[in-house]
């Protein structure tokens, strides 16, 4: 699997973290909804098929990556930086698979 | 002259003879022979014994899918198992043994599994060996003792044990195109793509590209194919742009085209050159991939196909043509298609006799008829072969009338006398790679074979992988693939010209002679056609319940050459077609790829070794060190005839009473810097940050999201903006890997940047009643008094010229310092302060005093914050703010997480004064026969010289209220068991006020 | 049906072997069942025989999208074991353990169970203690387990490499005695078998295309062999459950699913005979009784249903093996394969009723499933048998994750990828 990173270009999988599903929405800090909480910190989508998920280049430049990848044909769809917003789509155009 | 090789032709250099040894005997043969066309051109025709029956068996094949001619290489004690010989490259001193066979090959003990037969059918393990349900055999026992004998009988060759010298090499490659198989399709391609400017890498697994155009016979551009393959090759080489790997097997296709390749760089050689690996592995990076891996030619299932000197036609031709070797002086071919028929005209050009073509088809073509008779063979349509004979070589065969329609038998049997029947079933493209990179294969019921899949990733195909079996369509599809796969223009222009036989690319739908006696389908591992339909009788009907059932396609050839015929039979059996049944999914490695090779560079050197500034100077005055992680640390520095328990106790006790040095360097240490450094450390810290004042520190605790413990440190206050955060030894990646996630993810707004200087910095820690008069005569720039350096105060100064950093902070629990110093200059700091102590009776310590200072004052490392414990387990309670929010804090009072039942930190005093052990379990009642109902283990033990008693940590079930109740030690492992008190972990100066002095 | 057995293995040869049956059969699925067990797999066959012998619910349908045992207990390294560090795992895998000792003869069916011990060997003392407090905690539990010397481990595998000069040198091991290997495939055979004989349909290319509800109850499944109806429908899918609870309208749950790599050598004569783990990464090993030696390492880390890995993994695993095993460079990887790890948020597994009314839930093996399929498959069908768990599977609760009730054997946390 290669991974483009807007900063280093395509690199191997090997300098890459799984940070896991992007899709997971972090509670307020000050929340004290324990089920948006649990939600967080455990429920996860899990498809088969296209998957938003975090990526950090931890061999690279350390930057960590929203990358639109599908888990059945590994095909990487996006790649963008994670900073700048939880669900921003519009980061999505710098990367190319 | 040897007796079976031909005057002239082939590729091999009859003037260099090349001495090797089989199985102890001496034998000859040329440069560029392998090990079987040698051993073939000796007379040699028994090479292996197969797997279970333990049959004699020879040469089926010339290549990579060989099944049976498995041998054993040695170089000294070192021993490489299952090498197929026609892989293998003979050089002078090669020594090679057979395998799987007891005392002898020509004898084999094994061989009395024949006389099993059909009891041990497929699938016969699975009903029997269960043994008694009762007395003494019962449960598993008679199956284990059976399995004692099975074990001993099956495998293949032998591995060795003695170290292997050799080096193993890798290399990353990027390329724009790589050309997999450099048969003329291969070299148009690689020469097309070439040609366009793009860079290329030409990979065969063969020694010398060309692929069947060294054995074809055919004439290309009005020469030998041979020839034009060399000439091709040639110019390939000339070019700046192109790679040419031979001996390099392409074996995987991974995601991003990404393909992983084996090349075996001097295993052919007696002697490898200075620096040469054995092997090199590649992972290339390929733009676009053209896959010219060719075809497999299949054999027949017939009663007897397995006797040595049955052999696949197209090898018998390569080994006549490329080699010079006849594989048999009176030679008979059975075929279901024509492309035999060429070999049967190589085969008589080359010197042999061929006496007859059996065909099951009863149709043959005016153009298969003339070839015939110019091979000078008797045509026998319509016929198939029922027997064949001979021991361990064949004598002859018998043939009988066959319908191909209905697979009938009719008519008289008729002998046939012949040393070499060579059978062809027709052509398996070579689709392995293509189904790796993640698509099914399609039948195709003209080719009566599996096509490639539509690409699933950026590869194009070209040649007999195609289903394309003529070299003028190979030559065609692979110069239009290298251009397609250079981004070029489709050519018109003329294409070299191919002269070759002619012949029907399509067979007869024959798989299988159906007559008395075992017909293989796996040769290697004896599964027979009977075998395929027992498994159909019990229902084990799909492709993957087949392969399972009878092992069929498992063997080392990995079904190369028995999966299609296997499907087959089933096929038939089922009453289905063929693509019904299905066919397996491809995986990696498309042959068997040496450990050594894939460890590369990391055999003999797994992980890198972390090593402290002052490492040397630990080695160097005595320390024993200890292994921790990937970091190397003092363990003790023990005088001459000390125990370890002797001198760590010796190391605490000096420190508590003088002083104490340790190298404490492999903290984790993270700069956390910018206008909100402060807000975040409040933010993933349990406490407060923010109120810490410029030139202080502070102890901070770290919860993860769930709420548990993280890790534990102290961090620095060293400007209004610039903190140093250290962290444990272990956790010291993950804390940082966790800041960076949620300055980046989760919190992008807060201004802040994190960076490991684990690295940058050296650190002692000296502690004692004596440490600050040790600081004091040595630091200059800075006082060190009360005043100007309070518990948990910060000051720079200099020792020996270098400048430090010393924060008054303590882990032992005596007045302590660190003391910081640029790792370049740790060394020197730490030899000035040993020369600095000498007057004060400072010693240097390590790990184990480490250890036994901080149980004696109950502070919690590694061992304690386990990943399951949380911040109230620990007593740590009071470092959780109620001030504001923390990672963790929300979930931290789940009701899990708060029962009273859980383990929580407690000390443990041995009362019959023997050493306690890490692991050893705490229980209310004793029992050492059958120890049960644990309340919990001890996490760290020592001598405590403080309190002259063996103390512990343990991790106990409701301990806060079990302080000062009895209870037992019980380590039934080590069989130590004894009454013990419970007590706080805060055994040693519970107040602190040593520390604070 | 006719019982296995030495005697019946030479009647058969006499008659040329032409009068063997079908090892299960292959019926059409009726309208209705009291149970229906999603997924063929080594879980789902032994959920079925349990219910069958234990519980005489034989109205059972096993449905399988794909051939038998296509899952994971035909793609995993064939480790047994009940070597675990909390009691609630150790005695869940315990229980397992008694039923593989008799396994074999309990389904009339070799499942070569070969008890040739697990050695997880420990390479610092911090490693050692680490191990005594998990051998400690199995032997108060009435589980085997004893600490290994160095040269009690040369002795026994005289292939590893012991010498101090290495990088990680050996300083010794936990031993489990009674673990050991099984013949995978025979798992599901056996169970298929000995379940059909109890009147269980096994229903092959069938896959579940979506539930028959009764407003929040499930009452059913379409498939593709159309609608089968069900007083119970259970899931026994494993690195399907996602996709499968999705069909039932629940989008997300504690569990990912990754991918595993395993991998298999050449045939070899006996080299190692015990099951061996590295402690200095994440490595095991044992050799097959065809010769092969089976081993894999680390997840490739990231979700996948691909059944397809990568290639640092591979390079990781091997050069592992070689830290162990510096004689075996020259030996060759034959095989590679992936299989899908439903991966929970603490490492263990989820056996529960619900989460739907009328549904079962048996998912979250991680890497752990194949050594616990007659533990699991007899606590699922005492399950949905009593509608409520046995007090073997009673901590294994699908809402223990929200509680902080959470069993953490690798004190790793939310993150599957490292459990």
């Amino acid at each position: 699997m290669l991974i483009t990173c807007p900063y280093c270009g395509p690199r191997d999988v090997i300098e890459f973290t799984y940070q896991g599903d992007g899709n997971r929405e972090r509670p307020q800090p000050a929340s004290q909804d324990l089920d948006a909480w649990n939600a967080y910190v455990y429920d996860r989508l899990n498809p088969a098929g296209d998957h938003n998920e975090i990526w950090q280049h931890s061999g690279g430049c350390r930057a960590h990556l929203r990358v639109v990848r599908n888990t059945i044909t590994h095909e990487i769809l996006s790649t963008a930086f994670a900073r700048g917003g939880h669900k921003s789509a519009d980061n999505r155009a710098e990367g190319r698979s | 002259m040897s007796p079976r090789r031909t005057e002239t032709g082939g590729r091999i250099d009859r003037l260099r003879t090349i001495r090797f040894t089989f199985d102890g005997a001496a034998y000859t043969g040329h440069a560029g022979d392998t090990l079987a066309s040698a051993l073939l051109a000796s007379g040699v025709t028994l090479f292996g014994r197969s797997f279970k029956y333990h049959r004699p068996r020879g040469l089926l094949s010339a290549g990579v899918e060989e099944p049976n001619a498995l041998v054993t290489v040695l170089r000294g004690e070192v021993r490489e198992p299952n090498i197929p010989a026609t892989m293998v490259e003979i050089y002078d001193g090669l020594v090679a043994v057979s395998q799987n066979r007891t005392p002898s090959l020509a004898w084999d003990i094994g061989a009395i599994n024949q006389l099993g037969g059909k009891i041990l059918s497929a699938g016969f393990y699975y009903k029997t060996f269960m043994g008694p349900v009762i007395g003494p055999l019962k449960g598993t026992r008679f199956w284990m003792f059976c399995e004692h004998f099975i074990r001993r009988a099956a495998g293949l060759g032998k591995a060795g044990t003695a170290p292997d010298p050799a080096r193993y090499g890798r290399m990353n490659a990027f390329c724009d195109v790589l050309v997999v198989g450099s048969g003329p399709a291969g070299l148009m391609a690689a020469k097309a793509a070439a040609d366009q400017g793009a860079r290329v890498i030409l990979a065969d697994l063969e020694a010398n590209l060309g692929g069947s155009a060294n054995w074809s016979g055919e004439t290309i551009d009005g020469m030998p194919a041979a020839d034009w393959a060399q000439r091709m090759a040639a110019q390939l080489a000339g070019n700046d742009n192109v790679r040419l790997l031979p001996r390099t097997t392409v074996w995987g296709y991974y995601d991003g085209n990404t393909l992983a390749a084996l090349e075996r760089v001097t295993d052919h050689k007696e002697v490898a050159a200075t620096g040469e690996p054995r092997q090199r592995y590649w992972a290339i990076r390929a733009g676009t991939v053209v896959l010219a891996t060719g075809s497999f030619e299949r054999p027949l299932v017939f009663p007897g196909n397995d006797r040595p000197g049955v052999m696949l036609a197209h090898a018998a031709e390569r080994y006549a043509n490329e080699y010079g070797v006849l594989p048999g002086q009176r030679i008979a071919l059975f075929t279901n298609n024509d492309s035999a028929y060429r070999s049967a005209v190589a085969l008589k050009k080359a010197g042999a006799a061929v006496v007859a073509i059996i065909d099951v088809r009863g149709d043959i073509s005016n153009e298969m008829r003339r070839l015939t008779s110019d091979a000078g063979a008797e045509l026998l349509a319509g016929h198939a072969v029922v027997a064949t004979e001979g021991g361990k070589a064949l004598t002859g065969l018998k043939v009988q009338r066959f319908d191909a329609m209905s697979g009938s038998l009719s008519g008289d049997e008729r002998s046939i006398h012949a040393d070499n029947l060579l059978m062809s079933g027709g052509w398996s493209p070579t689709i392995h790679l293509a189904s790796q990179a993640g698509a099914k294969a399609e039948w195709d019921p003209a080719r009566q074979a599996f096509l490639p899949p539509k690409p699933t990733q950026r590869w194009i195909g070209a040649g007999a992988f195609t289903g394309s079996f003529s070299t003028a369509e190979a030559i065609a599809e692979g110069r239009a693939a290298g251009l397609q796969a250079a981004g070029g223009a489709v050519s018109s222009g003329p294409l070299p010209v191919v002269e070759a036989a002619p012949g029907d690319p399509n067979p007869a739908p024959v798989f299988e002679i159906k007559a008395k006696g075992k017909s293989f389908v796996d040769f290697q591992h004896d599964v027979t056609a009977e075998d395929v339909r027992l498994a159909h009788r019990e229902g084990f009907v799909s492709v993957e319940h087949l392969k399972r059932y009878t092992t069929l396609g498992m063997a080392t050839d990995q079904g190369k050459n028995s999966n299609v015929p296997g499907l087959a039979i089933m096929a038939e059996a089922l009453g289905k077609p063929i693509p019904e049944v299905g066919t397996t999914r491809f995986r990696p490695p498309y042959t068997a790829v040496s450990i050594g090779s894939l460890a590369a560079e990391r055999f003999g050197d797994l992980k890198p070794e972390r090593l402290t500034p002052m490492h040397d100077w630990h080695i160097a005055n005595g320390a024993r060190m200890y292994s921790a992680g990937l970091w190397y640390r003092p363990m003790i520095y023990g005088l001459p005839g000390e125990t370890v328990e002797q001198a760590y106790v010796r190391e605490a006790r000096a420190t508590r009473e003088s002083a104490g040095i340790v190298d404490v360097s492999t903290l984790g240490k993270i700069a956390v810097q910018g206008p909100d450094a402060a807000e975040f450390l409040d933010r993933v810290y349990t406490n407060m940050f923010s109120t810490l004042a410029v030139g202080k520190a502070r102890y901070g605790l770290m919860l993860r999201e769930d709420g548990l413990a993280f890790d534990d440190g102290t961090t620095w206050r060293l400007g209004e903006q610039d903190f140093l955060m250290t962290t444990t030894t272990a956790n010291a990646g993950k804390v940082m890997q966790h800041l960076e996630y949620f300055l980046d993810v989760i919190w992008p707004e807060l201004k802040v940047t994190v960076t490991s200087v684990t690295d940058e910095w050296a650190g002692a820690a000296i502690g004692g009643p004596k440490a600050r008069a040790i600081l004091a005569s040595c630091v200059t720039g800075t006082a060190v008094d009360n005043a100007t350096l309070p518990f948990m105060g910060i000051v720079h100064g200099r020792i020996a010229g270098v400048p430090v950093m010393i924060c008054r902070l303590s882990f032992s629990g005596e007045m302590a310092f660190e003391v910081y110093s640029g790792a370049g200059y740790g060394t020197r700091v730490w030899e000035a302060l040993i020369e600095a102590g000498k007057p004060f009776g400072l010693v240097t310590y390590g790990l184990e005093a480490l250890g036994t200072m901080r149980i004696e004052k109950g502070h919690v490392t590694g061992a304690e914050i386990d990943g399951r414990t949380t911040a109230r387990d620990l007593h740590l309670d009071w470092m959780l703010s109620k001030k504001k929010p923390f990672i963790g804090s929300a979930m931290m009072d789940r009701e899990g997480l708060i029962a009273s039942d859980r383990l929580q930190l407690v000390g443990v005093v041995a009362l019959d004064n023997r050493p306690l052990n890490g692991g050893g379990h705490i229980v209310e009642e004793l029992d050492e026969a059958n120890p049960h109902d644990s309340l919990g283990h001890i996490t760290a033990c020592c001598y405590s010289p403080a309190l002259g008693k063996y103390i512990a940590l343990a991790l106990v079930k409701g301990g806060k209220a079990r302080h000062g109740t009895r209870a037992f030690v019980s380590d039934p492992l080590r069989n130590r068991f004894g009454p013990v008190e419970i007590v706080s972990n805060h055994f040693y100066d519970p107040d602190g006020s040593r520390m604070h002095g | 049906m006719a019982e296995y057995s030495a005697f019946s293995l030479l009647k058969n040869a006499l008659a040329g072997n032409k009068d063997w049956k079908p090892a299960w059969r292959k019926p059409d699925p009726k309208a209705s069942y009291d149970v229906i067990v999603i997924g063929g797999g080594g879980h789902g066959l032994s959920t079925a025989y349990y219910l069958a012998k234990e519980h005489g619910i034989t109205n059972v349908a096993v449905l399988e999208k794909g051939w038998l045992g296509s899952g994971n207990v035909g793609r995993n390294t064939t480790a047994v074991r009940s070597n675990y560090l909390l009691p609630q795992n150790t005695r869940f895998y315990e229980h397992s353990m008694k039923l593989w000792e008799n396994l074999s003869h309990d389904l009339n069916y070799n499942v070569m169970f070969s008890q040739r011990g697990c050695l997880n060997l420990a390479h610092t003392p911090a490693h050692l203690d680490d191990y005594a407090r998990r051998g400690n905690a199995m032997r108060h539990l009435g589980v085997d387990a004893e600490l290994m010397s160095v040269d009690q481990i040369k002795r026994l595998v005289p292939a590893l490499d012991v010498s101090g000069s290495a990088r990680f040198p050996v300083l010794g091991g936990l031993m489990q005695p009674r673990a050991g290997t099984a013949r995978h495939d025979a798992v599901a055979w056996g169970y298929a078998r000995g379940a059909d004989r109890r009147g269980v349909d096994i229903i092959e290319n069938c896959e579940v295309t979506g539930f028959l509800r009764d407003g929040d109850r499930i009452t059913g499944v379409s498939t593709t062999r159309g609608e089968i109806r069900a007083k119970k429908v259970a899931l026994a899918v494993a690195g399907s459950t996602g996709h499968v609870m999705q069909l039932a309208g629940i989008s997300h749950m504690p569990i990912e699913s990754h991918v595993l790599q395993a991998f298999v050598s050449e045939s070899l004569k006996p080299v190692i005979d015990t099951v061996l783990t590295f402690g200095m990464g994440h490595f095991y090993i044992s050799q097959s009784d065809k010769g092969g030696l089976v081993y894999g390492g680390d997840l490739d880390g990231y979700n996948s249903y691909a059944q397809r890995g990568s290639l640092p993994i591979v390079d990781e695993v091997m050069s592992e093996m070689l830290a162990l095993f510096p004689g075996l460079a020259r030996v060759r990887m034959l095989r590679s394969w992936g299989g899908l790890c439903d991966m929970t948020m603490d490492g263990s597994p989820i056996i529960t009723t619900g989460p739907l009314p009328g549904m079962y839930l048996n998912a979250g093996w991680c890497y752990g499933g194949f050594k616990a399929t007659p533990a699991s498959g007899w606590c699922f069908a005492y399950t949905i048998a009593k509608d409520e768990p046995h007090e073997f599977n009673a901590p294994f609760t699908l809402d223990r994750f929200y509680r902080g009730l959470i069993i953490d054997d690798k004190g790793q946390g939310a993150t599957p990828r490292l459990h």
